[in-house]
């Protein structure tokens, strides 16, 4: 059964990562030296691991189509016309310790995209990765890159060093504001601390479902820090975060508010209305029963049709086939999805490229 | 909100019910929280060494203060007309614990979980042990003894295996304990083989191990480090009852022990559909990591875990609690107040209006029987 997917926007979209050895050639001559003098070739999380099934579809690796844009085109914007594809990198600049290495390795990382993918094919757009570790080098790498329409979001992963609500991001998120750069959140950690409450799990399986733990942890946050109330334009992307997950945790959170609103006086109304207004999550991993019975109920959970923004997730292995969307979408609802969401989502996507 | 007549006696506005009402509804209540009038109240029950440890040196848990890191909306977390005439805390009077709770709701059965310094988190592991023991003698010399409604939580020094399995043989012959006690956040993943002993000891005496929320793990209580408020703690502790769902289910511990059952105190249960939708999904991709895991992580968890209700979800839409309620399972939920504390939820009146009749008895009565070890 085919569906028109003309014109879709894929808000997650991951081209096949470089080794830090070849971010060389995007550093200046005394970084260069630096890494390679301390011999920092290879720079890899355990997030992904690069045989895992869930880190690649089947025939996605056999044909290696995340490695170049051409390939990465043919498997998914050519086949379906999407309009536009959001590149989400995954090097995993989080985990350095140092902050300096985090903001060089940062900058490296935008470059080679822009240079490796977005001047190869004007459909992509991309995620600026931030280093985290310091909101001031982050900052930088914002200004470095809002002159460039090409970026449309900056990025972090949802397990960090603190909370991502906390003041001490504030400066980030004015930045991101000022320029228009939406917030994206995916999953993945810095592993500076055990992704549970409760240390580390044994097996990657329980790793990777616990990522939307990290979501819950950061839509709470978001909400009880206020960043909504100082920055009333901003809009937050959980990016493979999962869907289903969301709506019991804001009845906890709305009811926990109700009770202890005493705490966090700036929040004026319930959490669940905050996250309806700012909060987005992409489609891939969708976390729902299987089949289509369930879908509506399920989606009326959310309260709102502008929530979710389609993803592929490329090239992790999240379907098969074209199961891209969960089955039993009304027409309208998947055409706000596949369109309408993501353009109101990010207001850079309508940015016109200066010629 | 208020259940179907006529499971409440009369309905009352504001009004608690206080004269002698006739129970129709034999409730069992899975989380009541008994308390000491102070600390003095174990000596009697704690051998004279860990005595003069404790009070020399405290109670030192994984956690860099002596209570709880994030301050409750109210003293000591509870209800504001709990504390006791005769002074001591909410839930130490035993007097105005059957005036205030057990006559007025009719509750048949109150299965009791201590918290605070019980030995849980302790990291002198000699005095965690000795502290659970005597938790577990006051609490039958206290509570259960004088009133047989209510029922012990079997306390076990968690972290340190051995010693905890000895606790439950210890204990466990006495019937008036009904579950083994435990908190959501251990200090590992909770289905880690540091823990099989407890289970299997719980196991083999027909015990369900209970796991309540709060404790403290060593880490951060989020991966992704240390919120600064009570409303994302106490909204989160549906994350770390995830956490030790997805541990127990990915290690095999239901496989190695199919009879063991695991009940999730005071973190709701609406968290629990999605995480068996998700556990599935991403079991379907990665079994090749757990072949020691012979079914779908949902049917493990639809045939071994409970949830009890406090604090119960309130969509604005009941229908979406009814769904939840669906697809988990009915026969998966036990119905919980948490008295004494402060966002205690009334028997009468926790459920939704709509709620079916014969489902909300058999949350607040019938479910419980299929878990707990209790009399007739």
């Amino acid at each position: 059964m085919s569906q028109d997917w003309a014109g879709a926007i894929d808000c997650d979209f991951h081209p096949r990562m470089p080794t830090a050895r070849a971010l060389r050639a995007y550093m200046d001559e005394r970084w260069r030296h630096i890494t390679e003098v301390r011999g920092i070739n290879a720079w890899e999380s355990i997030a992904y691991p690069p045989n895992a099934p869930l880190t690649m579809r089947p025939d996605w690796r056999e044909s290696g189509a995340d490695a170049d844009p051409v390939k990465a085109a043919q498997a998914t914007l050519d086949r379906f016309g999407f309009a536009h594809a959001i590149c989400n990198c995954l090097f995993p600049v989080q985990t350095f310790r140092d902050e300096n290495l985090a903001a060089v390795f940062a900058r490296a990382l935008n470059d080679w995209l822009a240079a490796e993918w977005l001047a190869k094919d004007a459909r992509l757009r991309g995620s600026v990765v931030l280093p985290m570790q310091s909101a001031e080098r982050a900052v930088e790498e914002i200004e470095r890159r809002a002159d460039d329409p090409r970026f449309v979001q900056v990025l972090m992963l949802v397990f960090g060093e603190q909370p991502l609500g906390k003041s001490v991001y504030w400066p980030v998120y004015a930045a991101a504001e000022r320029h228009g750069f939406t917030v994206g959140i995916h999953a993945g950690s810095s592993y500076h601390h055990a992704v549970t409450g409760s240390g580390w799990p044994s097996y990657y399986l329980e790793d990777y479902a616990a990522q939307a733990l990290g979501f819950h942890t950061q839509a709470g946050s978001f909400v009880a820090e206020g960043v909504f109330t100082k920055f009333p334009k901003l809009k937050v992307v959980l990016i493979e975060s999962g869907v289903t997950w969301l709506p019991p945790y804001l009845w906890r959170l709305s009811k926990f508010w109700r009770g202890v609103r005493i705490e966090v006086p700036w929040v004026d109304r319930p959490p669940e209305e905050v996250v309806r207004e700012h909060v987005r999550l992409t489609t891939q991993p969708f976390d729902g029963p299987p089949g289509a019975a369930h879908i509506g109920r399920i989606l009326d959970q959310l309260g709102s049709d502008e929530m979710l923004l389609f993803a592929t997730d490329f090239p992790h292995w999240q379907y098969d086939g074209e199961e891209m969307l969960p089955a039993g979408l009304s027409p309208d609802l998947r055409r706000k999805i596949l369109i309408d969401n993501p353009l109101a989502t990010y207001p850079r996507l309508s940015l016109r490229r200066p010629t | 909100m208020m259940l179907d007549a006529p499971l409440a006696p009369e309905a009352e506005s504001n009004q608690r019910p206080a004269r002698d009402p006739q129970p129709r509804l034999a409730i069992v209540d899975g989380d009541v929280h008994p308390a000491v009038r102070s600390l003095a109240d174990l000596k009697p029950y704690l051998p004279a060494r860990w005595w003069e440890v404790l009070t020399t040196y405290g109670s030192r848990r994984r956690q860099g203060m002596t209570y709880e890191p994030y301050p409750k909306s109210a003293p000591l977390a509870s209800r504001r007309d709990a504390w006791p005439e005769e002074g001591g805390r909410p839930g130490s009077s035993l007097n105005l614990m059957r005036r205030q709770f057990l006559d007025a709701y009719g509750i048949a059965f109150g299965i009791l979980g201590p918290l605070g310094i019980t030995g849980h988190n302790e990291l002198n592991l000699d005095l965690a042990g000795a502290l659970a023991s005597a938790v577990n003698d006051w609490q039958r010399e206290v509570f259960t003894r004088p009133e047989p409604r209510l029922r012990s939580g079997l306390v076990v020094p968690f972290d340190d295996g051995p010693a905890a399995v000895k606790e439950i043989e210890r204990c466990a012959p006495d019937p008036a304990f009904a579950q083994v006690f435990m908190l959501t956040r251990t200090c590992e993943p909770a289905g880690n083989r540091r823990y099989w002993p407890i289970y299997e000891a719980a196991e083999r005496h027909g015990l369900p191990v209970a796991m309540h929320v709060f404790g403290a793990s060593g880490h951060p209580y989020t991966g992704a480090g240390w919120p600064s408020y009570y409303v994302e703690e106490g909204a989160g502790h549906s994350t770390s009852c995830q956490t030790v769902v997805t541990s127990l289910v990915s290690e095999g511990v239901f496989e190695r022990f199919p009879k063991l059952k695991v009940v999730l105190v005071e973190g709701g249960f609406a968290w629990l559909a999605p995480l068996s939708w998700r556990l599935d999904k991403v079991f379907e991709r990665m079994r090749s990591e757990v072949p020691h895991l012979k079914r779908k992580p949902s049917e493990y968890i639809r045939q071994h875990i409970w949830a009890t209700t406090q604090p119960i979800e309130e969509p604005a839409d009941p229908k979406h609690l009814f769904d939840m309620m669906e697809w988990i399972g009915w026969d998966r939920l036990l119905f919980a107040s948490d008295y004494p504390h402060w966002d205690f939820d009334d028997p009468l009146r926790a459920f939704p209006a709509g709620m079916p009749r014969e489902r909300s008895r058999q949350i607040l009565t019938a479910n419980a029987k299929a878990v707990y070890r209790l009399p007739g």
